[in-house]
């Protein structure tokens, strides 16, 4: 067995395991750790594919971003996970169904897929073995794919603006600054001159 | 990729790992936060797919696509897990038989 097929088997041993426990873990921190098991093992096949940065990318967004805010949201929320989990199993037996035909559909796919010669060929944008992975993405990213690379960066942007409009609120009865009322205001609204006489007061 | 790691052997643990994104909608189908990382195994799946067909081919192309994939699979985490926290704080729970206000 050589070195990079002991690493496959290694990795996607680790990756399946864990996303099996990330679906049956009684404690949602634990599936969430497990989450970030399955995406680091997921980045070493990347890897072993040839998708460099897409690995490191794997990591740094999801190990990084995703699985945190995961994490965050689990530990923010003070829900009753025991009592999520009850009648856990009952669905159970449609899933199972489901899920092996699935499966099977899916193996059998994989299993009878062959690559057609003239597609073999017909590489859209051939990877160049001789520049880094990398270099080679960002070379075609920036230039043919310069409008989805936008769209993605739009998508990213709205997701951004949602998510803070969407958790963002005003609670009333507390007092804030109002920076706009500050500079706003003028001496001859808030200061009053008297005329005191003396010996008399106000 | 390497000379005895086939097209195959990706396929098989990209649909191993699909079905039990799958399966985990099934079994957790009160826990929504079980149900959004089951959303996020299945993309990755996907992605894995998209990549080793890319190795295979010798097309960049693929890579760009996981790469549009993984961009959309981190807006739908972040609005998703907003939308969960207004939920929560609304109804103070996030149990997903409870999420029948609009009766539909």
């Amino acid at each position: 067995m050589s070195l990079p097929l002991f690493f496959f088997y290694v990795f996607s041993a680790i990756a399946v395991a864990s996303a099996f426990m990330v679906i049956s873990a009684r404690n949602p921190v634990h599936a969430v750790l497990f989450l970030i098991l399955t995406f680091v093992n997921a980045a070493g096949l990347f890897m072993l594919a040839g998708a460099e940065f897409l690995a490191l990318l794997l990591i740094v967004v999801y190990v990084g971003a995703v699985a945190v805010l995961f994490l965050f949201v689990v530990m923010m929320l003070d829900v009753d996970f025991a009592e999520l989990k009850s009648g856990l199993l009952q669905y159970a037996p449609v899933g199972i169904l489901v899920g092996v035909v699935l499966l099977l559909e899916l193996l059998l796919v994989a299993g009878s897929a062959f690559i057609s010669p003239e597609i073999a060929g017909g590489a859209a944008l051939p990877i160049d073995n001789t520049i880094q992975n990398t270099r080679a993405l960002g070379q075609v990213l920036y230039t043919r794919y310069v409008f989805l690379f936008q769209g993605a960066a739009a998508v990213l942007l709205v997701a951004m603006i949602g998510a803070i409009v969407l958790t963002l609120r005003h609670r009333p009865g507390i007092k804030r600054q109002s920076t706009a009322e500050q500079i706003g205001r003028k001496a001859s609204e808030t200061l009053k001159v008297v005329k005191v006489k003396s010996g008399q007061g106000l | 990729m390497g000379l005895e790691i086939g097209l195959g052997h990706y396929l098989t643990v990209a649909a191993i790992l699909f079905t039990l994104g799958v399966f985990g909608i099934f079994i957790n189908r009160k826990n929504i936060i079980v149900i959004l990382m089951s959303v996020e195994l299945i993309l990755l799946a996907v992605n894995l797919n998209l990549v080793a067909f890319s190795a295979q081919l010798n097309d960049l192309q693929g890579q760009v696509f996981a790469l549009m994939i993984l961009t959309v699979a981190a807006a739908e985490a972040a609005i998703g897990l907003a939308i969960l926290v207004i939920f929560y704080r609304n109804r103070g729970s996030i149990a997903v038989e409870d999420v029948n206000m609009m009766k539909g």
